[in-house]
C-alpha cells in the first residue's frame, strides 16, 4: 500500500480488489459578448437561429476571424490552471457529419494547442486534498442543437450555440474514486467561475463533461476505458462512474474485456449505455485550418493578462486560515464560491471571525439550501450578520438569544439591533435582575433544593428555570455564578 | 504511398460521396499518380526549415469581443428546404 501510494478507495470484486481510474474532458463555455470566429451573440437562449450569423451556419465564402477576448480567456483559465501558456497554437479542422455541424467541420485545436500541462490542487470531503494533472486546453467552436422531440419523423435544428467558444480542459487519469472525480469538477468550476472566463452553469450546459473510465487490479498497467459523453451534473457524473466501473468488473471477472467505446449516461435508470455508433466515427482527418494562420501571441499579452488575475480559491483558502484563524475545512468550505467568501469577509470585518464562520456554513447555509437560494439571495445581508455576531460578542445577546434573531432576520430581513431593541430581547447581564430570579426559583422550590445535596446534577434544572424565568434573557454564565453563590454550600463547594 | 480500392471507398464513404464501383479502380489510380507527383518534395531536405503558413509574413487578425451580427433567423433559413418556425427541419436523426 505504502509503496504504490494507493488512495481513493478500491471496489471489492467476487476475485479481490479493483481499482478505478478516471480522467476528464470537460467543455466550458466561454463568456465573452460574441462567438469564437463570428461576430454574432453567444448569449444562451434566443429565438431559433437569431444568434447566427453566415460563418456559423457555414455559408459558402464565409471566413472565421478570431475573438480577441475567447484568447485572452483561454490563457486566464490556463494561467488559473498553473498550466503551460503555448505563444503560438494552431487551429484545424476535425471533420466530421452531423445536422447541426454546417461546416461539416468543428475548428478546434489538436497538435499545438493554447495551453499545455498544468495541475490542480484537489479538496477532498475529508479534508485530504490530491493533485490532478492538465494534459491540456484548447478553443474550439461548440455545435448547433439538435431537437428531436418536436417531430416524430424529423429533427430540428438551431445553430445559436455554433460558433460559441469552448474550451476543452483535458485531465490526466489521476483520479481514482467517483468522489475524487466530483471533486476535481467542482474545483475546476469553482476556478473558472473565480476567473469569470466561464459561468459554469450545469444546467444551461455551460459546462459538461466526457468521463474515461477504466479498472485494474491494484497497482498494475491501465486498463481498456470507456469514455462516457456528456454528463451534465456533478451527480451525475459520480454516478455514471460507480456504474461503468462496476460493470466493467463485473464483465472482466466473468472471463469477459473491456472494449474501448463511447457510451452514454441515461440518468433516469442510473445505467451507461454504448452509443449506437458507426464505425468509422473516429476517423476526425485532422488538418490545420487553411483559413487561419497560427494564433500567436507574445510575453508581455501573458504578463497583462496576468496583472489581472483575482485571488484563486487556493491562495484564498490559505489566507483564510493564516488570517482569520479559521480551520482549513471551514476555509475551504468558505472560498468553493467566490460569492460566499466575499460574504463571509463583508461579515467578519471587525468581527469574531471564526463565529461569523460558523454563523455563515451553520444557521445561514442550512436555511439557503432549505429554500433552496444562493447566497446572493440571502435575506440576511453580510453586513447586518456581522452586526449580530458583534452583538453577541459584546454581550447585547446571548448565543442562545442570536439562534431566535438570526430567524427573525432571515425571515423579516431587519437588522439585528431593531429585532433585539423593538423585541425587549436584550440578555439580562443584571445581577440585581438575576439574582431576584434565582432567590425566587429557590424560595419556590424547596423540596428541590433538599434533593439538590443529594444529586448535584439538578443544579441544570436550577439553570433552565431561571433561563424560563427571564425569557431565556439572562447570561447563562451569570446565571451559573447567582446559583453557585446561593447553593454552592450544598454542592460541597 | 498509393492507395487502393479500399481507401477510395472509405475516403468517399467519409466524404459521404457516392462513387460507383466501377469507378474506384480508376479514382485510385489517378489518386495514386497525385500522391506520387506531390511526393516528389520528399527529395527536399526540410528539416531545418520552418514550415511555411502564409506567403507574406501576417498576423492572425483579430476581431473585438462585440455583438456586430446575426438576428436574421429568416435569412439564415431561407434557403432550407424544410423549416419550421425558423428552425432547420431535418430528417430524423437520433442516437
Amino acid at each position: 500500500m505504502s509503496e504504490s501510494k494507493m488512495r481513493g478507495k478500491l471496489i471489492e470484486g467476487v476475485t479481490g480488489s479493483w481499482e478505478v481510474v478516471i480522467g476528464l474532458e470537460v467543455h466550458a463555455q466561454v463568456l465573452s459578448n460574441a462567438k469564437l470566429f463570428s461576430g454574432a451573440s453567444a448569449a444562451y437562449g434566443g429565438a431559433p437561429n437569431s444568434h447566427v450569423s453566415l460563418v456559423d451556419a457555414g455559408m459558402p465564402g464565409m471566413l472565421p476571424v478570431i475573438n480577441e477576448y475567447c484568447v485572452e480567456q483561454a490563457v486566464r483559465t490556463g494561467l488559473g490552471l498553473n498550466a503551460q501558456i503555448n505563444k503560438v497554437s494552431v487551429f484545424d479542422r476535425k471533420n466530421y457529419f452531423y445536422p447541426d455541424l454546417p461546416q461539416g467541420y468543428q475548428i478546434s485545436q489538436f497538435k499545438q494547442p493554447i495551453v499545455g500541462e498544468g495541475v490542480v490542487v484537489v479538496d477532498l470531503p475529508g479534508g485530504e486534498s490530491v493533485e490532478v494533472g492538465i494534459e491540456r486546453l484548447h478553443l474550439e467552436q461548440d455545435a448547433g442543437k439538435s431537437l428531436h422531440d418536436q417531430d416524430p419523423n424529423a429533427t430540428f435544428v438551431d445553430l445559436n450555440r455554433s460558433g460559441v467558444a469552448l474550451m476543452e480542459i483535458v485531465s490526466r487519469p489521476d483520479m481514482r474514486s467517483s468522489e475524487e472525480a466530483a471533486a476535481y469538477l467542482k474545483k475546476l468550476r469553482a476556478i473558472v467561475r473565480y476567473l469569470g472566463t466561464c459561468d459554469g452553469n450545469m444546467d444551461e450546459g455551460s459546462m459538461r463533461a466526457d468521463v474515461n473510465v477504466s479498472v485494474r487490479r491494484p497497482g498494475a498497467a491501465l486498463g481498456t476505458r470507456c469514455e462516457i459523453k456528456n454528463v451534465n451534473s456533478m451527480r451525475f457524473v459520480a454516478q455514471a462512474i460507480e456504474y461503468e466501473a462496476r460493470r466493467q468488473i463485473d464483465v472482466l471477472e466473468g472471463g469477459g474485456s473491456i472494449h474501448q467505446e463511447t457510451r452514454l449516461f441515461d440518468n433516469k435508470a442510473g445505467v451507461t449505455r454504448p452509443m449506437r455508433s458507426k464505425e468509422e466515427a473516429h476517423d476526425y482527418r485532422y488538418f490545420p485550418d487553411p483559413d487561419l494562420l497560427p494564433l500567436e501571441f507574445d510575453d508581455a499579452f501573458i504578463a497583462r493578462i496576468k496583472a489581472t488575475l483575482p485571488e484563486l480559491p487556493d491562495a484564498k483558502k490559505a489566507r483564510f486560515v493564516s488570517e482569520y484563524g479559521l480551520s482549513p475545512y471551514d476555509a475551504g468550505v468558505l472560498v468553493a464560491e467566490r460569492e460566499i467568501a466575499a460574504y463571509f469577509e463583508a461579515a467578519a470585518k471587525g468581527r469574531d471571525a471564526k463565529a461569523v464562520a460558523n454563523w455563515v456554513t451553520g444557521d445561514l447555509f442550512a436555511a439557503l439550501n432549505r429554500d433552496g437560494k444562493p447566497i446572493g439571495e440571502s435575506p440576511v445581508s453580510a453586513d447586518a450578520l456581522g452586526e449580530m455576531v458583534g452583538l453577541i460578542g459584546d454581550g447585547t445577546i446571548s448565543g442562545r438569544i442570536a439562534k431566535d434573531v438570526f430567524v427573525i432576520m432571515y425571515e423579516t430581513g431587519e437588522r439585528p439591533a431593531k429585532i433585539v431593541e423593538e423585541r425587549g430581547l436584550r440578555q439580562v447581564t443584571d445581577t440585581g435582575a438575576i439574582s431576584a430570579a434565582v432567590d425566587e426559583v429557590i424560595a419556590s422550590n424547596p423540596a428541590k433544593v433538599e434533593e439538590l445535596a443529594k444529586k448535584p446534577k439538578l443544579i441544570g434544572w436550577f439553570v433552565g428555570e431561571v433561563m424560563k424565568k427571564t425569557q431565556g434573557k439572562a447570561n447563562p454564565q451569570a446565571v451559573n455564578e447567582a446559583l453557585k453563590a446561593k447553593l454552592g454550600h450544598l454542592l460541597g463547594e | 504511398m498509393s492507395v487502393d480500392e479500399k481507401a477510395v471507398r472509405r475516403a468517399a464513404r467519409l466524404a459521404r460521396l457516392a462513387v460507383p464501383e466501377d469507378r474506384l479502380a480508376p479514382l485510385a489510380a489517378e489518386l495514386s499518380g497525385i500522391l506520387a507527383w506531390v511526393e516528389q518534395l520528399n527529395e527536399l531536405d526540410t528539416q531545418n526549415v520552418e514550415p511555411m503558413t502564409s506567403v507574406r509574413p501576417m498576423r492572425l487578425y483579430r476581431r473585438a469581443d462585440v455583438v456586430t451580427d446575426g438576428f436574421y433567423a429568416e435569412d439564415i433559413v431561407k434557403n432550407a428546404p424544410r423549416s419550421e418556425d425558423n428552425f432547420f427541419v431535418v430528417p430524423k436523426v437520433v442516437e
